[in-house]
């Protein structure tokens, strides 16, 4: 067990060291972002997890067998970082999480269906973004806890925690002390106030590692982690809905639409399944490059 | 950024300001000290003895060029089962922060010591002196400027990698800058830079009157 954490801990430290170059292309403090020279190009972002990287890889490669020229700024970082980049033109695609992005967008979004919040997100795009079909393939967050930990509280569902949470150390990306989908709605919508919360990744190899060795008693974890099933974790129901459908989306610069796009891109989001980001991320966990898997799954699905 | 500073809610609580440059001062003294334990008798011994050179030399440039953020999420992983507590997150961050300070502090010695002038290690064996005493009334004394340099290089490393402790839970002024990255605070981040570089500063001149108050007036050329 541990030996399989590490193997993941060394793919990740070095993705971790290679993610401090790869910030927005911003100016961090507000002056206006350099105009872009190539038009035709199509730039994939994504996340600074292993799964978000994998699907913009896939788009890519996707893109670039329709003949579309594209280029890739994997890792860029959390939501807060990487939205502001699409929007002023850093980056042009990327895959995204519909609940996730609704709320990021919408502070006070209440959907919780896959169709309400692909409904309620189209609304919240801003202007020059859009968004195509959600793919059912879905990864939400999730509160994690060991089984031992389940047993011992007879924990089911989130809102179980109420009578123990006070004792138990939550942990999770530092971004979930100031989002709704964290601290804030835990405490909000399940009255959870927890002994304190610690700041990891972004459901990677030390929250996984932290949980299992107990340091936090309860984390967040992704739905199509592998690591939940190998290590006989329970992931808690979320019974009031704090966590919105998470289908994955390919969100898009509106100038960046074409019919060749859309088509390519809805062919990946029909195809995709969450059992095959469950499969995928086994693969990605034991150090298959993202470029392999991507291959290998776009090929299965005749889509290079 | 002064609006961030002037927020007293950014100074106050268990996240503000006041005690994260505590906890920052404190994992920086702890891993110094540990760094001094371990590089200075290192340094006399080499510096004393002149043996073992070519070796301290090779392993304080290879101690150098370890990468400090990949090797503190591998410890991480690896002290995670030992510990059940925090320990699991301070054992390797003072580990990585140690082994960052060791190669200035042992090669600043050796090279203090290698460089006292022979002619005053001569007059003292001369006198009678036995070689601890050569070593601990001559050649550590004279070569304490150089001692110094490498404490102060060490505690600059020190102070501005601890930052890295945040990256797996704990606190210090790291939490600053990764909690800015993560929630797109730049203001936050940019605080975060600024008060480690002024800590840094601060404390490099506290070592610096130290190192005037305790240094021979006849080896700085002051009288």
């Amino acid at each position: 067990m541990a030996f399989s954490i590490l193997k993941a801990a060394g793919a990740f430290a070095l993705m971790a060291l290679s993610a401090t170059t790869t910030l927005a292309q911003t100016d961090p403090l507000g002056a206006a972002p350099a105009a872009r020279t190539d038009k035709t190009t199509i730039i994939v972002g994504s996340a600074d997890f292993p799964e978000s990287q994998l699907l913009a890889t896939i788009y890519a490669k996707a893109l670039a067998a329709k003949g579309i020229k594209t280029d890739t700024k994997l890792n860029i970082g959390s939501r807060e970082v990487y939205m502001p980049a699409l929007l002023d033109g850093s980056i042009d695609l990327l895959p995204e999480y519909a609940g996730a992005t609704l709320s990021y967008l919408d502070k006070n979004a209440t959907a919780h269906s896959p169709e309400d919040v692909a409904k309620a997100l189209k609304a919240a795009l801003p202007a020059g973004v859009s968004m195509l079909t959600p793919s059912q393939a879905q990864d939400s967050d999730g509160v994690a806890v060991t089984r031992a930990t389940a047993e011992k509280y007879k924990l089911k569902t989130i809102a179980d925690l109420a009578p123990v949470a006070s004792q138990l150390v939550l942990g999770g990306p530092p971004e979930w002390k100031t989002r709704k989908e964290g601290i804030i709605g835990l405490k909000e919508l399940y009255g959870l106030e927890f002994k304190s919360f610690k700041s990891l990744d972004v459901g990677g190899p030390l929250t996984l590692s932290a949980l299992v060795n107990d340091q936090v008693q309860a984390a967040n974890l992704f739905s199509t982690d592998p690591a939940i099933a190998d290590n006989k974790l329970v992931i808690l129901e979320d019974v009031k809905n704090l966590f919105p459908a998470q289908n994955i989306v390919p969100v898009i610069a509106k100038a960046k639409v074409s019919d060749v796009v859309t088509k390519t891109l809805d062919a990946v989001s029909a195809a995709l399944t969450t059992d095959d980001l469950i499969v995928m991320n086994g693969r990605l966990a034991n150090h298959d490059s993202f470029d392999v898997v991507a291959d290998e799954w776009l090929a299965k699905h005749k889509l290079n | 950024m002064i609006a961030w500073f002037s927020d007293p809610t950014h100074w106050t609580g268990s996240d503000g300001v006041f005690a994260l440059v505590i906890q920052h001062l404190i994992y920086s003294g702890v891993a110094l000290f540990f760094a001094c334990l371990i590089g200075l008798p290192i340094g006399l011994y080499v510096g004393h003895t002149g043996r073992g050179v070519v070796l301290i030399a090779g392993l304080a440039n290879a101690l150098r060029s370890l990468p400090s953020l990949g090797l503190i999420v591998l410890l991480v992983i690896l002290f995670g089962p030992v510990f059940a507590s925090d320990m699991a997150f301070i054992v390797p961050s003072i580990i990585v922060l140690v082994l960052l300070a060791v190669p200035p502090i042992m090669s600043g010695t050796y090279a203090g010591v290698a460089a006292v002038d022979p002619a005053a290690v001569d007059a003292a064996r001369g006198m009678g002196k036995r070689p601890l005493d050569i070593l601990f009334d001559v050649e550590l004394p004279c070569a304490l400027p150089l001692i110094f340099s490498g404490l102060r290089s060490a505690t600059l490393q020190i102070i501005s990698t601890a930052t890295i402790a945040a990256y797996v839970s704990l606190g210090g002024l790291g939490r600053l800058i990764i909690d800015g990255r993560a929630q797109n605070d730049y203001y936050q981040m940019a605080a975060g830079a600024v008060l480690v570089g002024a800590l840094a500063l601060l404390v490099d001149l506290a070592i610096g009157i130290l190192s005037r108050l305790t240094v021979s007036p006849g080896l700085t050329r002051r009288l």
